[in-house]
């Protein structure tokens, strides 16, 4: 049993770092309408960038390499770069297709997907890095004590940072100008005019905020398993985490990635060996697809009748 | 003019039908002989087009009975609607956009073609003859409704009337024996307004096709239906000729918007 | 003055619903055709004929599927490269297990094989669509390839699940030599792109293209949509599956799972942006570009700045310029490069008079 909640933890845990990719799935696609498939090259972006500074900046500034100055310093740069990238895409791809069916748009972001992967390696490299947080990954030593259980430290500060996060973005959705703007824009264009913020203003903090958000997961990932190529196509896992929480909705986004995290987990383990393992790559998105065919309209959704 | 008009081919029972906690129709009931325009009116969100979606199955009602030609219809799917006889056109265009005007026409046909895939594939022999019968027939239509010229052209690209008038052309395509028109003449200029006039009185004095139809221009309505049934928030108010129901007082109400 | 309809009256609807309904078109076909059967073969280096032109076609049949359900039935999907696994390892099956197998009684029954199973992955689009449905059409991406991985009986026990192609025997002749395959290739190619174009200028084509436009309206004039979606799924992996059999078989020889993946997907998906959602031609057109500008940057890349790059540059580049186009062309010509030879056609239609 203790080996049951070992993996049921271990798997809720990897589950947050799919919801915080789904999270970022999610604001742009309240704020603007568009599935952007980029997300997950966002999320390797933001961790290559911030890994590339901190290689480089020692050499550019004098700075003791792992120092903190270091860390925060290309935390700030890569952060910029992120917003910068997100408002050019807004600027260079989506502005251009506004009127344009939601498939074009989706397609487009394809591209972008592409296109991130090239211009971020070709710029930091094609090799595959560590990156440190200064988090070791040892278990917990009161949770082995009392209960006997291996849960790694640095999951349950992953998570920690992951729920902070989730907290305060709530928080400025709910308490502050920009956040009623945004969840105004979300429901309706012509109200959020009407909150005084210019539409292209609220598209820019919109795409800025999803680069945040894509950064730190970039960061924990890239702390979890290394900086590479791969973690594009781990990123990819959040697209049925959306499938199940909906495409709109934080705290589907949430759970959705919680139980893609811990269901994947437990199918590798228990279901995993009858049929040669490695399930983990397709299981979600069967069990994504599954769920669609019995609730078309996802776990918060409501039932939608198209309007003739 | 005195007009006979045959049995009832469609009768509505008490259909009641909501989305959520919206109740779009309440308890409405009335019926549609063969060979008559029978005239939906009533005020924006009334429940037209709820009623004629519920008629040939896009809405399936939570309540009532629907009898068609005679026979009780249970939950029925929209092409089943379509295989017994049943073609509509749409408020808002719903043309297959990426597709020529005789292609669009063309679909209309597609139930009485019978060549499956594979004589597709090859193009030859039986799939061609029938693609070239079922052609003729599309030009016969083309034809009626004036629209020779614009036979190749994308339908994107045609004005707002021009892409009504197609429509009504697919829908008569399948031969129907009821159409239902949700407003045809909305948003057309008087001249397009006249035209579509006459088509429809021509579908209906040519092809004996029973037409109910969806309008918000109160002259037309008086002047081409034969019979009227005025909705106003889902409820029925009232249901007669036109000289009947302009003289109704709950419609004048509804109409003056005294009421409520 | 050469490229002309003026003159050509179409007496019966039979000559105006014909493939090519302009006779310089007509003609420009079968001069296009007698150039890839009969010259090509004899003037193409084997370079040519069997990296580039080969694959060209065989991606070309791919895209043609993927158009098919994408482009004319309006259904995205991302897993185009499974189905062509599964094209692929069903004909090998079929071949290594059945006695005196036929090569292309193989490769149908390799694409009615991919059929099956499209239909099956195709299920889910009765309730969902748009991205919904893309992301459900990964599941069959990453299914498939792990099925074929982990379950070894499919690659005859090989290790890690590379399977060699059988030598192609039709009728005592062997295919063997670059020629010989291309013109295999080219003939199979030909026949199901023809097969194709007739399909979509049917009520096959339209019940698809109404499904696209307007699933509503197209129920409403009673069009089955769940039947017309699962044929497109059907003929589209069936499409998809004679292609990977044939990447399979006059392609590369030995194939392995991975090989279908995820990448490959994009990369036909891709191909059917650039070169014309929903066209036949496009198919053709994007394939080229896709398998060429690979090649061809390489060969600048190599003459003008040398070995100065750092490693991998090239690959990112290429991702970079891909990525790019994708967006280009969404934007500035959603219909692709067979839009703009139409547009071509139109000028010199008018030629040179242009009123
Ligand atoms: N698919 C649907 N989902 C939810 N509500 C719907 C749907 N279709 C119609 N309604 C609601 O049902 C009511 C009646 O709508 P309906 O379209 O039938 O009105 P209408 O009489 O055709 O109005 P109009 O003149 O504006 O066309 C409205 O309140 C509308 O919002
Ligand atoms: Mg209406």
């Amino acid at each position: 049993m203790t080996f049951f909640f070992e993996v049921l933890i271990g798997g809720l845990l990897s589950g947050v770092l799919y919801a915080l990719v789904a999270l970022g799935f999610v604001l742009i696609f309240k704020a603007s309408g568009v599935f952007n498939f980029a997300q997950g090259a966002m999320v390797f972006f933001a961790a290559l960038t911030f890994v590339g500074f901190t290689e480089v900046l020692p050499g550019w500034t004098g700075m003791e390499p792992g120092s903190g100055g270091v860390f925060w310093l290309s935390f700030a740069l890569a952060l910029m770069s992120m917003v910068v990238l997100g408002i050019a895409t807004e600027k260079v791809v989506l502005r251009p297709l506004v009127n344009q069916p939601p498939i074009t748009l989706f397609m487009a972001t394809i591209g972008l997907t592409f296109f991130i992967e090239g211009l971020v390696q070709a710029i930091w490299g094609n090799t595959a890095r560590g990156l440190s947080l200064g988090i070791s990954d040892e278990p917990v030593m009161w949770m082995l004590d009392e209960f006997d259980m291996m849960i790694s430290k640095f999951d349950l500060i992953a998570a920690g940072i992951a729920l902070v996060l989730f907290v305060v973005l709530a928080l400025l959705f709910q308490y502050t100008r920009v956040g009623r703007a945004l969840r105004a824009v979300a429901d309706d264009h012509q109200a959020a005019l009407s909150v005084g913020i210019p539409l292209k203003h609220i598209w820019a903090i919109v795409w800025g905020v999803a680069g945040f958000v894509a950064l730190i997961a970039g960061l924990i990932w890239g702390a979890r398993n290394g900086v590479q190529f791969a973690l594009t196509f781990t990123a990819l896992k959040a697209l049925p985490v959306l499938i199940l929480g909906g495409f709109t909705s934080v705290p589907g986004a949430i759970i959705g990635g919680l139980i893609i995290g811990a269901s994947e987990k437990l199918a590798e383990i228990y279901l995993g060996p009858f049929v040669g393992g490695g399930i983990e790559s397709w299981f979600p998105y069967i069990l994504a697809m599954l769920f669609l065919l019995v609730r078309p309209e996802g776990l918060f959704g409501e039932k939608h009748i198209d309007r003739v | 003019m005195e007009r006979k008009f045959g049995e009832v081919v469609i009768d509505l029972q008490n259909i009641s039908l909501s989305f959520g906690g919206v109740k779009a129709l309440t308890n409405i009931s009335f019926d549609v002989r063969k060979h008559e325009i029978r005239a939906i009116i009533g005020p924006n969100g009334a429940g037209k087009s709820s009623m004629l979606n519920v008629i040939n199955g896009v809405y399936h009602p939570q309540e009532g009975r629907i009898v068609f030609n005679g026979q009780e219809r249970r939950e029925m799917e929209p092409y089943m609607a379509a295989s017994q006889g049943i073609s509509r056109t749409f408020q808002n265009i719903a043309l297959f956009k990426g597709m020529t005007v005789l292609d669009n026409i063309m679909t209309g046909r597609h139930m009485k073609m019978n060549c499956g895939l594979l004589s597709h594939m090859l193009h030859w022999g039986r799939a061609q003859k029938e693609e070239i019968e079922h052609r003729k027939k599309v030009e016969e239509v083309i034809d009626f409704l004036e629209i020779q010229s614009i036979r190749k052209t994308p339908v994107g690209r045609l004005p707002y009337g021009l892409q009504k008038r197609v429509e009504l052309a697919r829908a008569l395509a399948a031969e129907p024996e009821l159409l239902l028109l949700d407003e045809p003449m909305a948003g057309m200029n008087v001249e397009e307004k006249q035209d579509m006039c006459r088509f429809i009185l021509d579908v209906n004095d040519q092809f004996g096709t029973t037409i109910v139809l969806i309008e918000h221009d109160m002259g037309v309505v008086m002047d081409i239906s034969d019979r009227v049934v005025v909705l106003d928030y889902g409820k029925k108010i009232g249901d007669g000729t036109p000289d009947e129901v302009k003289s109704n007082p709950d419609v004048i109400a509804a109409y003056l918007g005294t009421s409520h | 003055m050469l490229y002309r309809e003026a003159g050509q009256f179409k007496a019966s609807y039979q000559e105006d619903s014909q493939i090519f309904p302009i006779r310089q078109d007509r003609v420009g076909f079968i001069a296009l055709l007698a150039f890839f059967f009969l010259i090509v073969p004899m003037v193409a280096s084997q370079y040519w004929l069997q990296a580039i032109l080969t694959p060209v076609l065989i991606f070309s049949l791919a895209a043609l599927g993927l158009n098919i359900l994408t482009g004319y039935a309006g259904q995205l999907s991302l897993g185009s490269a499974a189905f062509m696994a599964v094209g692929a390892f069903a004909t090998y099956n079929f071949m290594l297990r059945i006695d005196g197998m036929p090569f292309l009684m193989a490769i149908l029954l390799g694409g009615l094989s991919a059929a099956a199973v499209g239909i099956l992955f195709g299920l889910p689009s009765l309730r969902i669509k748009g991205f919904y449905l893309a992301v459900a059409t990964l599941a069959a991406q990453f299914f498939i390839v792990w099925v074929l991985v982990k379950f070894p009986w499919f690659s005859n026990y090989s290790s890690s699940g590379v399977i060699t192609a059988q030598e192609i025997n039709i009728l005592g002749y062997a295919f063997n030599t670059p020629e010989s395959k291309y013109l295999l290739t080219l003939l199979v190619v030909t026949v199901l792109a023809l097969a194709a174009k007739n399909m979509v200028r049917s009520t096959t084509g339209r019940k698809w293209m109404a499904v696209r436009d307007m699933d509503v309206a197209a129920e409403v004039i009673g069009i089955r949509l769940m039947r017309t979606k699962l044929q497109a799924f059907a003929v589209s992996s069936f499409y998809c599956g004679v292609a990977g059999a044939l990447y399979a078989y006059t392609y590369l020889g030995t194939v392995e799972p991975e090989g279908f993946n995820l990448t490959l997907s994009f990369q036909i998906l891709f191909m059917i942006i650039i070169g014309g959602v929903g066209s036949i031609l496009g198919s053709f057109l994007g394939a080229a570009f896709i398998v060429l500008l690979p090649v061809f940057l390489n060969i600048v890349l190599h003459s003008f700045v040398g070995a100065a790059l750092p490693p991998g540059f090239g690959s990112n580049l290429e991702l970079m310029i891909f990525g790019g186009l994708i967006i280009f062309f969404l934007i500035v010509e959603p219909h692709g490069m067979a839009r703009l030879w139409q547009i071509g056609k139109e000028k010199l239609r008018l030629w040179p008079f242009p009123h």
